[in-house]
């Protein structure tokens, strides 16, 4: 119990307003210190959500939160003013999907980086400046005393994404978030800044949680997968273990669907259908209008979870079942 | 930053020079004849040609232009057809008195629109928010000349607390900066600040509510920020675009007053084109009109170069 790190228990996320969203629904994860983990699914599967909730950045007023979230055995829901003001970017930090936009555009990268420092720190401008400094040096940023100087939309998008990184790393955070950080970035620049995150999380040690649509991404950044569908966690495991041997038919889909070994003028496999609306809270498997194994147990309840083995699971009646080509 | 400046100053020697030629023109496209004004009406045509003579009206256009343009760069700018006294001096006199208006509206209009806007845009569609919109569109679309004797009204002749009129008990010449003359300029600013109270609101409600709604907000307070942090932050991005509006409406509150310096008889560069226009006193009518234009010409280049100052996104180089 000593190294867990993260522990979400039955986490629900309601949007009200003019239409309700049951954006996460009763979902728990479990994230041990230095571990990195990749949350799967397609958009609007809750995986930002998730992320967002984690740091309380979801706005108050129009958001119902239910569940516990406890990071080293502090509760996440009840922190409020300046305990939350340190856990979030001292703690835990994010690094965000478009750097172009997340990064303030009227200040220079260096301020912005040492502003956090300061805040967390409680050092001074000049100390602060010298972290910042540093940081750019560890992203592998050349000119890094001129670049202190630049504005974001002085730098290219993958200049963007360094600066990012070195921000949510600045205060040494346990807890890495990141949204989809090579989404916005063309593909060349993608795996520099995955083999770049990849390299730092060795060398900072703190746990990540990596969010992506994409499988590749998600087999070379992290040691484990969860997969996402309708905002509850259908099937977690190693990466190799989700990689290797699928259980539920939605990830089986999602490697099925991968562009590898297709065929030139043939199909591609992708799943039919599209993700549920989540208007009211699922009270059924929400994949299984999209299942090609649906049978009639499927719509009547929530399928229970199954634990194949240790920290593995996968919410499907069928697991494990193979679909016919 | 020097070399944008230069650069920017360069650029306002074409818009003067446009400037000037309208200016000019306009005067000699509008009706009525400066000399009828001034003459006896029972004039001879040989008086009235002398007449025209003395003043350089009987020549070309363009060469009258061209001595406008000369006499205006050695500083010289005619002498009023009406009154016999040099325009500069009626002219400088006049704008002073305006820019003081214009400047105690500003001081009025800006902080409370910044405020009020801010308030809006923060807690955007809340009933407050539908509050400070309804009372910014009552404030733009109420004729302020109509306000203005509304005030007078109210101020001056029911309660007897403000005077209504004038600059003051020294005339229009003689400033001072104490209660005497300032509460001859109460009503008048808080009249010339109404409109832009609310352009200034509208504009940085909407900014507010746009920065605050983009992406590097939620990045801010995933840093860790405070909510004060992240208002400055909010802040330095909405200053150049509010600092443009602001110097505009400065501009508007220089030149468009006359109405309001007409109901406050406030003896302001308004009151002189008014009259200007009225006596049909041409040199008197160029001068204003010229010295109010580059007002915003110059206006404009401050504005400018304030912008690129504040925000980093504005090219330089």
């Amino acid at each position: 119990m000593t190294n867990t790190l993260l522990q979400i228990e039955n986490l629900d996320v309601r949007f009200k307003g003019a239409r309700n969203v049951h954006a996460i629904n009763d979902l728990s994860l479990e994230l041990k210190q230095g571990e990195t983990l990749a949350l799967l699914g397609e958009s609007g599967s809750g995986k930002s959500v998730t992320l967002k909730t984690l740091l309380r950045l979801l706005p108050e007023k129009r958001t119902d939160l239910g569940g516990r979230i406890r990071f080293d055995g502090t509760d996440i829901m009840t922190l409020s003013g300046r305990a939350l003001r340190s856990y979030r970017g001292g703690d835990v930090s994010m690094v965000f999907q478009d750097p172009g936009l997340a990064l303030d555009p009227v200040y220079t990268i260096g301020q912005q980086i040492a502003e956090t420092v300061m805040r967390h720190k409680g050092i001074s401008r000049a100390d602060a400046m010298e972290v910042a400094l540093d940081m750019l040096h560890r992203v592998r940023i050349p000119s890094a005393e001129r670049r202190m100087k630049n504005y974001p939309h002085e730098l290219s998008g993958g200049m963007r994404q360094r600066v990012m990184i070195a921000l949510a790393l600045a205060c040494r955070p346990r807890l890495l978030l990141a949204d989809e950080p090579t989404t916005a970035l063309d593909a060349t620049v993608q795996i520099q800044i995955l083999l770049l995150m990849r390299e730092l999380q060795r060398e900072f040690g703190m746990g990540v949680i990596f969010v992506t649509h994409d499988i590749g991404v998600a087999v070379e950044i992290s040691e484990r997968i969860a997969v996402m569908y309708a905002g509850q966690i259908i099937e977690e495991g190693t990466t190799h273990e989700v990689i290797r041997n699928p259980q539920h038919p939605y990830t089986q889909g999602l490697l099925a669907a991968n562009l590898h070994d297709v065929a030139r003028g043939t199909r591609l496999d992708a799943i039919p259908g599209s993700p549920p609306a989540l208007e009211t809270r699922p009270d059924a498997c929400p994949f299984a209008p999209r299942c090609p194994l649906v049978m009639d147990a499927c719509r009547q309840a929530l399928p229970p979870t199954q634990r194949p083995g240790p920290r593995r699971r996968v919410a499907c009646l069928r697991a494990g079942e193979p679909i016919p080509a | 930053m020097l070399s944008y400046f230069l650069r920017r100053l360069i650029l306002v020697l074409p818009v003067a020079f446009g400037v000037s030629v309208v200016c000019f023109a306009l005067v000699q496209i509008a009706p009525g004849d400066p000399l009828t004004a001034i003459m006896p009406v029972d004039a001879t045509a040989e008086q009235q040609a002398a007449m025209r003579a003395a003043y350089g009206l009987d020549k070309p256009l363009p060469v009258q232009y061209l001595i406008w343009i000369g006499n205006l760069l050695q500083g010289e700018m005619g002498r009023s057809i009406a009154s016999g006294r040099p325009v500069a001096d009626e002219v400088f006199g006049a704008v002073g008195n305006s820019l003081l208006l214009a400047a105690a509206a500003a001081v009025i209009a800006f902080p409370i629109g910044t405020f009020l806007g801010f308030l809006a845009g923060y807690f955007r569609d809340t009933i407050l928010d539908r509050l400070i919109t309804a009372l910014s569109i009552t404030g733009v679309s109420v004729p302020n000349y109509w306000l203005g004797i509304v005030l007078v009204i109210i101020f001056s002749v029911n309660l007897g607390w403000l005077p209504s009129m004038g600059a003051g008990p020294g005339g229009s010449q003689d400033w001072q900066w104490d209660w005497a003359h300032m509460r001859h300029l109460v009503l008048p600013a808080v009249t010339l600040a109404v409109v832009p109270i609310g352009i200034v609101a509208r504009t940085v409600r909407a900014l507010a509510g746009d920065i605050l709604s983009m992406d590097f907000v939620t990045a801010l307070y995933a840093k860790g920020l405070s909510r004060g942090d992240v208002l400055r932050h909010v802040a330095r991005n909405a200053a150049a675009t509010a600092l443009s509006v602001m110097g505009l409406q400065l501009g508007y509150l220089l030149g468009g007053s006359i109405l309001i310096e007409t109901v406050f008889n406030w003896p302001g560069s308004g009151f002189l084109l008014s009259n200007a226009i009225f006596q049909r006193d041409l040199p008197l009518l160029q001068g204003t009109i010229l010295i109010l234009a580059m007002f915003f010409v110059g206006m404009n280049l401050i504005v400018d170069v304030a912008q690129a100052a504040i925000d980093p996104r504005i090219k330089r180089s």
